[in-house]
């Protein structure tokens, strides 16, 4: 029973990574940029929802979408709109000076012992079907999650912005060349990335209440991992990348003795290292993925 | 002497006289200000380490830090007195414990010791680029601190590591010299000229018979080595260390002085680690009230935010470094030269 139980954990951490995973891939598709400041604009969402925490949930909800996505134009337009074009290295500095500003931003604002966010917090509460137990928010991670890819992938293949957005990723020159608006496209990559923050931000403060500066870090970094774990190049593979570390970081936990637990972190790094060797473009990736040779 | 000699000779001369200006001044001030000095000399190493392999490869890596960590401990514990381990740290390796070395033997062998890590390390992950790369040494660094946390055969585990005997300003330089000129001397090398033609175009270098994994991997072993000497010199500056200063906070602040001086050249790897040391050093002074002509005194917690805007704006502004990733040269008119007329940095 440990197997299923790991298996759900599993799904449940896999489904915020995926979401995650994608918000980070949709940008770095349209401009090849890896924002690592996306974790801020998770935590942005947080502190939004822990000071309406005696608001309506859904006031709370939609007044965290509303900031999240805000936030997530303006690092466009002010930090990343600059540097288009700058080699990736630049690019991927520059949005950890991004990151470091806005977590000390919250450091200011907020201080360091963190906010706690009420809303929705009934969802923790589990059910226990024979011997698993099933949290309520698990169920609604995947739920969430699911119905906001399968959205994605709607917009993507069936309105003209999602057709512009799949062109841009594909080649942004030609696409230009071709008359899709660049500005236009990118705006709206950062804006639909910046509701799946909000989304992630909804869902994991039900799990881990405590806003603190550095809320977002921890699991920008294991989804950015999962990410070119599971293949940048397309939004599928990056969302399986994002599930395959959930499931890892589950399994290993259950898999080591309780005396090697604090090792955890190394199992699953350990793990990453073996992947990108043997399958650098990722572990889903097709046999034609060129992801190595395009960052 | 040519010009080519004189150019040379500027691309050295440039970093050290600033580095040996900066410790001039440093130990001509109060001791607190010494070791604000002390930290920039040895932020200096850390980034020149840095700079060896992704500037002159092109490649980033969030790893190098693990090799800084590691020679950190290693040297740290090896200059430990031998009953005062037996007392503090009872549970570690019988070597580890019954050996104690002067300092600067200590930084040999940490050197040697993030060499090796380096060439353990780097045999597997030299072949992979961009992203992929990213996280394999982003990887390596979280196993590293992971497991220097936890394991009290090697070290003190949870706890700190203290009482390191610490070393003054112009022990400090010496390692910083020592640090930019192997990376001047790596970077004219036949091996460092292949690897930075490999960085301007893999293909074309690959066509002219340049092993590409190979070059990139000796330039990762040299600045391991140098990273794990770095290692040394922190935890001689700091007197202790906690593996949560050795690991992604120091990743991301030396790859943005790298980034920010100017990644492709050893002046910008040297400048950009002296300019946010000592913007940093600044605005903590500012903070508690600094008379600079007027009386400053900036709220409590702006240093790290304007440390980032900083960071940010000189991103935006600069894509490629305040150097430009340009080596000094000396003004066209003093050099006499009639070819490449815009080598001159804006250093």
């Amino acid at each position: 029973m440990t197997f299923l139980q790991s298996l759900i954990d599993g799904i449940g951490l896999g489904a915020v990574y995926a979401v995650v995973g994608v918000g980070i891939g949709l940008v770095f598709g349209v401009m090849r940029l890896v924002n690592f400041a996306y974790g801020e604009l998770i935590t942005a969402g947080g502190y939004t929802l822990a000071m309406l925490s005696g608001a309506p949930a859904i006031v709370a909800i939609v007044a965290c979408f509303a900031v999240v996505v805000a936030l997530a134009l303006l690092q466009e337009r002010v930090a990343f709109r600059p540097l288009r074009g700058a080699s990736p290295a630049t690019m991927l500095i520059a949005t950890f000076a991004v990151s470091f500003l806005l977590q000390n931003i919250y450091l200011l604002a907020f201080g360091s012992r963190g906010s706690t966010v009420g809303t929705l917090g009934g969802l923790n509460t589990a059910i226990a079907v024979g011997t698993l137990r099933i949290r309520w928010i698990t169920i609604v991670a995947v739920v969430v999650g699911g119905v906001l890819l399968a959205g994605l992938t709607f917009v993507l293949n069936r309105t003209m912005i999602g057709l512009q957005l799949r062109a841009a990723a594909a080649d942004l020159q030609t696409a230009r060349t071709l008359g899709v608006r660049a500005n236009r496209v990118i705006t709206w990559a950062f804006a639909i990335s910046g509701m799946l923050a909000a989304a992630v931000a909804v869902l994991l403060t039900v799990q881990s209440p405590l806003v603190t500066p550095d809320y977002g870090v921890s699991v920008t970094i294991f989804a950015l991992v999962g990410v070119v774990v599971g293949g940048l190049d397309r939004l599928l593979t990056a969302s399986l990348g994002g599930f395959a570390i959930g499931f890892a970081t589950a399994f290993a936990g259950d898999l080591l003795p309780s005396s090697g637990s604090v090792y955890l972190p190394s199992v699953v790094y350990g793990l990453v290292i073996v992947v990108l060797l043997l399958r650098p473009s990722g572990l889903f990736a097709g046999p034609r993925a060129t992801a190595a040779e395009r960052v | 002497m040519t010009r080519r000699r004189i150019d040379a000779f500027v691309t050295l001369a440039a970093p050290v006289l600033l580095v040996v200006a900066v410790a001039a001044l440093g130990s001509q001030l109060n001791a607190v200000r010494q070791l604000e000095f002390g930290d920039a000399l040895v932020s200096v190493a850390i980034v020149v380490a840095l700079y060896v392999f992704v500037g002159n490869s092109g490649v980033l890596s969030f790893g190098h830090i693990s090799f800084v960590a590691v020679g950190a401990y290693l040297s740290g514990i090896l200059t430990l007195d031998v009953q005062q381990k037996d007392l503090i740290l009872p549970t570690m390796f019988g070597v580890l414990r019954h050996t104690h070395t002067s300092t600067g033997l200590s930084l040999a062998i940490a050197a040697a010791a993030g060499a090796l890590f380096a060439l353990l390390a780097g045999i597997p992950l030299m072949r992979l680029s961009g992203l992929p790369a990213g996280i394999a040494t982003f990887a390596v660094l979280g196993i590293t601190t992971n497991i220097i946390s936890y394991w009290s055969k090697i070290g003190p585990g949870v706890t700190a590591l203290s009482l390191v005997p610490q070393n003054g300003i112009w022990t400090l330089m010496v390692g910083a010299l020592i640090a930019i000129v192997v990376a001047f001397a790596y970077q004219r090398s036949p091996s460092g000229r292949k690897l930075r033609a490999t960085r301007e175009d893999p293909l074309a270098a690959q066509a002219s018979g340049i092993h590409v994994h190979r070059q990139r991997l000796y330039a990762f072993v040299i600045s391991g080595a140098l990273a794990g000497f770095a290692g040394g010199l922190l935890v001689h500056e700091l007197g202790s260390i906690t593996t949560s200063q050795v690991s992604v906070e120091l990743t991301f602040t030396t790859l943005a002085m790298l980034v920010v001086g100017g990644v492709s050249s050893l002046s910008g790897a040297v400048l950009g680690a002296l300019l946010i040391s000592g913007l940093n050093s600044f605005l903590a002074d500012a903070e508690q009230g600094v008379n600079i002509g007027f009386q400053l005194t900036l709220p409590t917690g702006t240093r790290l935010v304007s440390i980032g805007a900083v960071m940010a704006l000189v991103l935006i502004l600069r894509p490629s470094g305040i150097t430009g990733g340009r080596e000094v040269r000396l003004p066209r008119r003093w050099r006499g030269g009639e070819r490449s007329p815009e080598v001159r940095s804006d250093a």
